[in-house]
């Protein structure tokens, strides 16, 4: 088998507690993979710590235990392969968006000309939708949803190998959340680029993912099953709930959200050697389970 | 609205203006003029034993006088107010720019790095409070020139409002602006030149600011002390010479320079505040 393009091993962070006791395990031992080209969401309750791995794989936080390979490399620091999109945007205030985007690109390719970092830069904000003077404007001058195109085309411009969603569109609302989303697929499908996502919303999940990741609840939380989100591409937000089988994937999230989340995090196992999480394809349970038509609480292992 | 709110604060601000003014004109007693005095006023030593200050009409007309030619230059006790003015900017500049030399990388350094901060934070904390004032004996005596004790006594009290203001500044950037920075890979150098700078301009600027408010009041006493030429000299000049309008009028004059001087920094500062 190929070696896949990032690999998380054993991945495990401990607080210090502040008394002196017994450390706080926010997670111990996380193992998957993510192939070239994917897009994953990952999906928990909030304190699961997800956005510490995200920093981790960010090279902003570092693991008490285990290690992150990409591209055969181990993970050292934060570098320009991981690009990430935070989810209060990160933008630079006294700069104009277009010059927010150009920070990037300059970094990215520090011998190209002026002139070619305008154009890649401006090429990239026209693909998010800010043109006509909007790019010129400072990001306090700008709507949420504005700021937050902005500070995905500087991500896609400086063309990292992993680009990092950390809940990018958790402060926008729904309908421009929307609007935003598709937009992403748009800029995405073209692209090849491998993204890892943090969301809490489990209709965007499905609509972008390739894989969605549930992380059971913390302390000592670790990843529970990696969902296989099988619907065709192109997606659209209005076609995608009429896809039969959407609920499937749906109701399977929920209810993992909802009930097993708990369940997982108290029936502790102490896991012997590496643990993947179990990957799970709700819809093809469901296609197999077809004559009855009940909703499919199934699990199969990959 | 808001013109009319300005209209009617300006209004107000006359109102005030005026009715000080004339009380103080009211209160003031017209001392008559020796040629309408009879021989034995005069003999007597005018009508009135008391020097009294003068009323706002005379300092008026000083300010007048004094602004219509204000380079002359009749030897060293007698300068025009453009000159004595000149001198004194040129003190504070020059030790206010020495000090922004020193104070704005220290910051920056104490900013960026908390070892040198707790290392430094003592002796600027025991340094800080001493009236600038108090280094004049030494200054003089070490540089043994009063017109360089001066500026040192400049320097010395802008520093620390601005070294002050940069660590804070700097130390306080937000983190995400820092991660902005490392994941775009910026070396140190660059990280402070394209991030922390900018970001911190704002809260630079304020300590800036202070500090030039300051050195403008210390200038005053500075050159009282150091004597020779300046503002300060010239009002405890006229003080000697018992010429009170002048000294009114150089109040006013100080007044109005360190307005200004406040006025130029607040403008630059609007320039490289930002919004969030």
């Amino acid at each position: 088998m190929e070696k896949p393009f990032l690999e998380i091993d054993g991945l495990t962070k401990r607080y210090p507690s502040p008394d002196g006791g017994e450390p706080l395990t926010v997670f111990e031992n996380i193992n998957f993979d993510i192939q070239k080209g994917e897009f994953i969401c990952i999906i928990g309750h909030s304190g699961c710590g997800k956005s510490t791995i995200m920093n981790i794989l960010a090279g902003l936080d570092e693991p008490s235990c285990g290690g992150v390979t990409m591209d055969s490399k181990e993970l050292a620091g934060p570098s320009l392969d991981q690009g990430v999109v935070f989810q209060n945007y990160s933008l630079l205030p006294w700069l104009s968006a277009l010059s927010n985007v150009m920070f990037g690109v300059q970094a990215r390719y520090p011998k190209w000309s002026k002139a070619e970092v305008e154009k890649h830069s401006l090429k990239h904000l026209q693909m998010v939708g800010l043109f006509d003077g909007a790019e010129h404007r400072k990001p306090s001058q700008l709507s949420g949803g504005m700021r937050q195109r902005v500070s995905i085309a500087r991500a896609f411009a400086i063309q990292p190998k992993l680009l990092l969603l950390d809940e990018p569109f958790g402060a926008l609302d729904a309908l421009t959340r929307g609007t935003i989303q598709e937009e992403l697929i748009r800029v995405w499908s073209g692209s090849e680029q491998t993204v890892f996502m943090i969301t809490h919303d489990v209709d965007e999940a499905i609509l972008l993912a390739d894989k969605i990741m549930l992380m059971s609840n913390g302390p000592k939380a670790k990843i529970a099953e990696t969902v296989v989100v099988d619907i065709p591409r192109p997606r659209k937000r209005a076609d995608i709930v009429h896809f039969p089988g959407y609920y499937d994937i749906r109701n399977h999230l929920v209810d993992f959200l909802t009930t097993r989340s708990k369940e997982i995090a108290i029936c502790d196992y102490e896991a012997e050697g590496r643990h993947y999480p179990e990957l799970v394809n709700p819809l093809r349970d469901a296609q197999e389970n077809n004559p009855e038509d009940t909703p499919v609480i199934l699990k199969t292992a990959g | 609205m808001t013109t009319s709110l300005k209209l009617r604060a300006l209004f107000l601000s006359c109102v005030f203006l005026f009715v000080s003014l004339g009380i103080w004109e009211g209160v003031t007693p017209t001392v008559k003029a020796a040629s309408e005095m009879t021989e034995y006023e005069m003999l007597m030593g005018g009508a009135d034993q008391e020097a009294r200050v003068p009323p706002p009409s005379q300092v008026l007309v000083r300010a007048f006088e004094e602004l219509s030619d204000p380079f002359y230059d009749a030897g060293p006790n007698d300068k025009g107010i453009g000159i004595q003015i000149g001198y004194s900017l040129y003190r504070v500049l020059t030790g206010y720019l020495l000090a922004a030399l020193l104070a704005i990388p220290v910051g920056f350094l104490i900013g960026m790095s908390p070892l040198t901060h707790k290392a430094l934070d003592p002796f600027i904390q025991l340094l800080r409070p001493i009236s600038p004032l108090a280094w004049m004996p030494l200054a003089l005596f070490i540089i043994k020139d009063s017109e360089a004790s001066a500026i040192f006594v400049i320097f010395i009290c802008s520093i620390w409002p601005m070294l002050i203001n940069t660590a804070f500044g700097v130390a306080n950037v937000r983190k995400d602006w820092v991660n902005v920075a490392k994941t775009h890979e910026l070396s140190t150098f660059r990280t402070a030149f394209m991030v922390i700078l900018p970001a911190a301009a704002p809260t630079i600027l304020t300590g800036m600011r202070i500090s030039i408010g300051i050195a403008w009041l210390v200038i005053v006493a500075a050159e009282m002390l150091v004597g020779g030429t300046g503002v300060g000299y010239y009002v405890w000049n006229e003080w000697n010479n018992l010429d009170l309008t002048s000294v009114i009028f150089s109040i006013l004059v100080i007044g109005v320079v360190g307005m200004l001087l406040d006025l130029a920094f607040g403008h630059v500062q609007k320039m490289l505040q930002y919004q969030e």
